[in-house]
């Protein structure tokens, strides 16, 4: 343990990134550019998140990290172990459990309370930058709040797909005044946005952290004839028979056999130990999620 | 009538080299200004100047805004300023790749102003891109072509659809028919000219073509060397030039 | 306004010079005390030998040519100081002007280039149109024409078209320079209808009229444009 500064990075690497995370609750959905550190991994692999949970972390903390809703894929197992070895916190699976949940790709199903910090990973922290490759424009575009842009956006959708086809990373205006791309959460997960808990946002390679303050308005962009939609596969978890979770399809044969089961494990886990059965399911729980190898 | 535009003194320096300088005129509402001059002339300058692309050294851009009155642009507030940019103003640019987004349907460019400016209902939005791209004569099924799919003087008029969509009054233009082909120049000409009228749009056209600002300008402006060396009606200025470099240009020009 | 009296088109005193700048600055004197006027009624035809300057003075009274000095009065405006803007508006409402040759936008059918004057004063599309046509069929162009640019038109096709236009929108003052000249017997006696009308009508005429018969039909005095001509001594 010794070998290593609490949660790996020094002092005042962890001072400067928890000034960025204040400016960032300051000025919700504003992109606070950071020093970001070189990590002992690769950019994409949470890099951003890391930092921030680092500079988040403290000795009582519990932190649980889940990849897609899952606690047990290659990126959270590395990323829990990483700060298992540097700073020795405890950690858990379960979403009650945790004081500081770092999340890549999805929010848990279970509503988190206001003792609870949520750590984005985000690859591409701008918004705009899909119609507008340039920094200076893109930062002058936010400070003159010049948003037509995102709604050409949503228009190409349409005009190409007959519906907003984003589907993920669907882009929000936070306090009616930033508007904010909420790393690749599916767009199902939008409304839970607006929680009690504080969202970190923390992106590596483009050195940005942005923040949402408990309870702030979230508010997805939309058309007035084609509002917003929170999707998700039409079925119920074929494991714990959950009707409201966000659910990933698993192919299981070459036959077209498959089965959709809770994206997040914890939940689907919970509600099967609580003696939900889903149409594939057993009543005794797993001890590990359907991916697991 | 009050000038839509009043230009006092301005001037623009390239280190010790003149830009341009001592350029003054009112522009009315519904009269098309030509700016005339050779290559380096100023005459460029002077419109990114005007439309507030370019710093300049001194003077005065007076717009008449719609909710304040009479304005210098040059000490406007960015945020207003740009918002003038995608309201009352349109630039066209010489060329059409400046000027539209090639990575959005011809629909998304058009639209792009609209939601811009608070348009949020799609079927609206879309129903005025299919509208002007056929004012601009653009069949109604290249909707969701991107523009580099289009000819040149497909996306030149796909430029001016995007730019007149929110209803301009005025209307900055650098060489609109450069580079394209003469027949396709005439088209160009016949609808701008078509459109300025329907619109009663004042425009500010830049360009080195006489031919063009004979079709299109009330009055001419004619440059040389970041100076403004003779004003007047378009069709005087051409066939009773005063000044010798005006003389020069006009008969620099091949007779057809 | 302007009393009922006062002539519709005064001219007091022109001169007008050319500076060659790029020819040693040569400066040829080409008028000089042109001095005219025409009420409301009245057609003038200018005489002169060809070269004498009655081109010039049809283009200074226009606007096209700047006069050196004078003054050329057309409804109280002077066009000699007026704006580019005052002179387009003197044109659009006040001052027409039938040249030789048609100058037109090609692509623009020849019923939308004659009926464009009453566009400009904004006469709703479907009444220029109807007067375009009948202008046009009036002067024998026929009716699967009209949707034609007459850029590709005979010389004596455009020549009619030209006039069409011209008298297309009832100006108080017009300018006509050889409105007669490469036209047959019915289409030259149509034209001299139209400006008999217009007369009638109150307008005040400024003509070039090579053929002597139209010439002294319609035409109310003449002026000799010699007269302008600059003194040698000058």
């Amino acid at each position: 343990m010794s070998e290593y500064n609490f949660a790996y990075l020094d002092e005042q690497t962890k001072r400067m990134i928890r000034r960025a995370i204040l400016k960032g609750l300051a000025i919700p959905g504003y992109q606070v550019p950071f020093a970001s550190r070189e990590m002992p991994m690769p950019y994409g692999w949470g890099t951003g998140g890391v930092q921030v949970s680092a500079a988040a972390l403290t000795p009582d903390d519990t932190l649980k990290v889940i990849d897609q809703g899952a606690d047990d894929t290659t990126n959270a197992v590395s990323i829990r172990k990483f700060f298992q070895r540097t700073a020795g916190v405890a950690t858990t699976e379960e979403t009650e459990q945790a004081s500081i949940i770092q999340t890549r790709h999805r929010i848990p199903e279970a509503t988190l309370r206001e003792d609870q910090i949520l750590v984005y990973q985000v690859p591409i922290p701008e918004p705009l930058r899909f119609l507008e490759p340039r920094e200076t424009e893109t930062r002058k575009m936010h400070s003159l709040e010049e948003y037509g842009l995102m709604h050409v956006k949503l228009y190409e959708d349409i005009s190409q797909h007959g519906q907003i086809a984003t589907s993920y990373a669907y882009p929000v205006k936070v306090e009616g005044r930033y508007v904010m791309d909420p790393s690749p959460i599916p767009k199902f997960d939008n409304p839970k946005l607006e929680m009690a808990a504080i969202q970190l946002f923390g992106a590596g390679r483009e050195q940005r952290i942005y923040a949402v303050p408990p309870y702030t308005q979230v508010v997805s962009l939309d058309f007035e004839d084609y509002p917003f939609e929170p999707t998700k596969a039409d079925h119920a978890c074929d494991l714990c028979a959950a009707a409201d979770s966000y659910l990933d399809e698993v192919i299981m044969d070459d036959a077209g056999g498959r089965m959709f089961v809770c994206s997040d494990t914890d939940y689907c886990r919970s509600r099967r130990a609580a003696g939900h059965v889903g149409r594939l399911g057993t009543e005794a729980p797993l001890s590990t999620g359907p991916e697991a190898a | 009538m009050h000038p839509l535009l009043q230009v006092n003194n301005i001037r623009k320096m390239y280190g010790a080299r003149i830009g341009c300088t001592d350029v003054s005129f009112d522009l009315f509402p519904g009269e098309v200004m030509g700016i005339v001059g050779e290559s380096g002339s100023g005459k460029s300058t002077l419109l990114n100047c005007l439309a507030g692309h370019l710093d300049t050294d001194g003077g005065e851009v007076i717009f008449d805004t719609r909710d304040r009155g009479p304005v210098d642009t040059l000490t406007m507030s960015e945020p207003e300023r740009r918002m003038l940019g995608r309201t009352d103003w349109a630039f066209v640019h010489q060329h059409a790749r400046d000027g539209l987004r090639m990575s959005v349907s011809a629909g998304g460019n058009i639209g792009e102003r609209l939601m811009a400016v608070g348009g949020r209902h799609y079927g609206d939005i879309r129903a005025s891109a299919v509208d002007w791209l056929d004012r601009v004569e653009i069949e109604e099924n290249r909707v969701d072509d991107r523009p580099s799919a289009f000819s040149g003087g497909m996306q030149q008029r796909l430029q001016i659809a995007r730019n007149l969509v929110t209803g301009p009054r005025l209307v900055f233009m650098d060489e609109p028919t450069g580079g394209l082909d003469v027949s396709v120049q005439a088209r160009l000409l016949d609808l701008l000219r078509g459109l300025v009228r329907e619109m009663g749009l004042s425009a500010i056209i830049v360009t080195h073509d006489l031919a063009v600002v004979r079709l299109l300008a009330d009055r001419l402006m004619v440059m040389k060397s970041g100076h403004v060396v003779e004003t007047g009606l378009t069709d005087q200025v051409l066939d009773d030039p005063q000044h010798a470099y005006t003389q020069l240009l006009v008969s620099s020009v091949l007779q057809v | 306004m302007l009393p009922s009296h006062a002539p519709m088109i005064d001219i007091r005193d022109v001169s007008k010079s050319f500076t060659l700048h790029n020819q040693g600055s040569a400066t040829i004197p080409v008028m000089q005390g042109a001095t005219l006027a025409v009420g409301p009624g009245e057609c003038v035809g200018l005489v002169g030998a060809s070269g004498a300057g009655k081109s010039t003075l049809m283009r200074l009274i226009y606007g096209n040519y700047l006069a050196a000095s004078g003054q050329i009065l057309i409804g109280g405006l002077d066009v000699v100081r007026a704006e580019p803007r005052q002179i387009l508006e003197l044109r659009r409402k006040t001052l027409g002007y039938v040249s030789q040759f048609l100058r037109v936008v090609p692509r623009v059918s020849t019923l939308d280039v004659v009926a464009e004057p009453l566009l400009a004063v904004d006469t709703p599309l479907d009444l220029a149109r109807d007067r375009a046509a009948s202008l046009l069929a009036e002067l024998n162009i026929p009716e699967r024409l009209w949707s034609l640019s007459p850029t590709t038109f005979s010389g004596g096709e455009q020549q009619r078209v030209n006039i069409a236009r011209g008298f297309a929108y009832d100006y108080p003052a017009m300018l006509l320079d050889e409105p007669t000249a490469s036209l047959d017997a019915r289409n030259r006696a149509t034209v001299l209808g139209l400006i008999g009308a217009a007369k009638a009508r109150g307008a005040a005429i400024i003509g070039i009229f090579h053929d002597e018969a139209a010439r002294d039909q319609v035409c109310d005095r003449f002026i000799d444009v010699s007269a302008f001509a600059p003194r040698a001594a000058a």
